[in-house]
């Protein structure tokens, strides 16, 4: 995730200070992993030098804590840039779940033994996200679906792969 | 812990087939137990040897003091009506009737005063958040809320375990969504147990163990029952 981009959006949204903005980056986005408050005030002087965003407000005393940050025109072009922009496709050729599976298969072990094992692992971390997504709210909802749906991408390969294996044994033996 | 339910070596053959080739089970009450397989691998057919829809051709099925292997039609219709509760693919509600008059009709064969029965039938359309079907005939409503209609009326005898088969199967992502959770959260507050059969890990994701099926054989399963 582009963290610099998301904090620039935060600003559209709003002037805010450093810690204000952190504390809203971790309630809509940290579920995981909550930023760094240095994270923060080294994204906010980079995207500062690039004339993204502006102190439109400064307290007195000193201190990075003091300053209330802008978005500028700049940075709300670069926001809709970000947004139009789709992302890279990710494609998940050659895991290493296809080479256990050759392995098994080519030192004759049991390859369907190691899809089952497989298969449970992932049903097993679907029924946590489940869980979560079912105590949570709609984002967290959102969140989860996310993974569990390629969670589910895979299981439709080890199924596939599942009733494959008899003839994918053959043509790597042959 | 006794189990609630107990399978041992079932077998069942349609012809040739081998449809269910020794299958051992248990059933722990209250527990959600998702029977996942590739279509065509038994799922259906071990539910139905479960809840004595079918016999095995031989094996047992233990269900408290009732043998499902040896029980007379009689013993095995009246589990089915008053222990056992049914969630299909397809709602297959009755056409004719109200949506109220579906969710009644399992108390009402049982002899339940109409009055009483409607009364019942209500909480349950209520809980399943379809409490505004209830006046409207099954060819009036949405296809995920007939199956919540259709959960109602399997739950309305609050049996001792639910067999739903593919109860998401003809809906869509967010409809099968909601209706695992009102129905996982309903089997949950009565304590019903939840024979799951899916092949969406989607759906077998709201169990709390599951079992795979695969040529007529239980291969691994995970997940604890609670
Ligand atoms: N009533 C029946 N008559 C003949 N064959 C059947 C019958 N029911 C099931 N079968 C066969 O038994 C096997 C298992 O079917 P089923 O239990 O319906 O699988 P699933 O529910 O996993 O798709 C299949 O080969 C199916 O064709
Ligand atoms: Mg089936």
């Amino acid at each position: 995730m582009s963290i610099s981009h998301t904090l620039l959006a935060l600003l559209e949204h709003g002037p805010c200070h450093g810690y204000d903005l952190k504390q809203a980056f971790d309630a809509r986005f940290g579920h995981d992993r909550p930023l760094h408050y240095g994270q923060v005030y080294s994204t906010l002087a980079r995207l500062l030098k690039h004339g993204l965003v502006e102190v439109d407000l400064v307290e007195p005393g000193a201190g990075p804590e003091r300053k209330r940050y802008a978005i500028t025109t700049a940075g709300v072009t670069d926001v809709e840039k970000w947004l139009a922009q789709p992302e890279r496709p990710e494609s998940y050729l050659q895991s290493t779940l296809f080479t256990k599976v050759v392995v098994a298969l080519l030192t004759g072990r049991d390859a369907a033994g190691v899809l089952d094992v497989q298969r449970a692992a992932h049903l097993e971390a679907m029924r946590e996200l489940t869980r979560r997504k079912t105590a949570g709210d709609l984002a967290d909802a959102l969140i989860c679906d996310y993974a569990i749906f390629h969670l589910e991408a895979d299981l439709r390969w080890l199924e596939m792969t599942t009733a494959r294996l008899g003839r994918l044994g053959q043509e790597i033996r042959s | 812990m006794t189990p609630l339910m107990s399978a041992r070596g079932l077998i069942k053959t349609y012809g040739a087939t081998v449809a269910l080739d020794s299958v051992d089970l248990d059933i722990q009450a209250g527990e959600i137990l998702a029977v996942m397989g590739p279509s065509g691998s038994g799922k259906s057919t071990l539910m139905h040897c479960l809840a004595g829809v079918v016999r095995a051709d031989s094996g047992q099925v233990r269900y408290g003091e009732t043998e499902l292997t040896t029980a007379s039609d009689a013993r095995l219709s009246a589990l089915r009506r008053r222990e056992f509760g049914f969630v299909f693919q397809f709602g297959r509600l009755v056409p004719e009737l109200l949506c109220l008059e579906n969710v009644a009709l399992p108390l009402r064969m049982e002899g339940v005063r109409r009055r009483e029965a409607e009364r019942r039938a209500a909480g349950w359309l209520e809980r399943l958040d379809v409490a505004d079907c209830a006046g409207k005939r099954p060819g009036q409503i949405s296809g995920g809320q007939g199956q919540r209609v259709a959960i109602a009326r399997a739950l309305v005898t609050e049996p001792r375990i639910v067999f739903a088969d593919e109860p998401t199967g003809a809906l869509d992502s967010l409809n099968g969504e909601l209706v695992m959770r009102l129905l996982t959260r309903c089997a949950a507050e009565a304590g019903m147990a939840v024979v799951l059969v899916t092949h969406e890990p989607a759906v077998a994701a709201y169990s709390h163990r599951e079992v795979v099926v695969r040529d007529g054989r239980i291969r691994t399963g995970t997940g604890v029952s609670r």
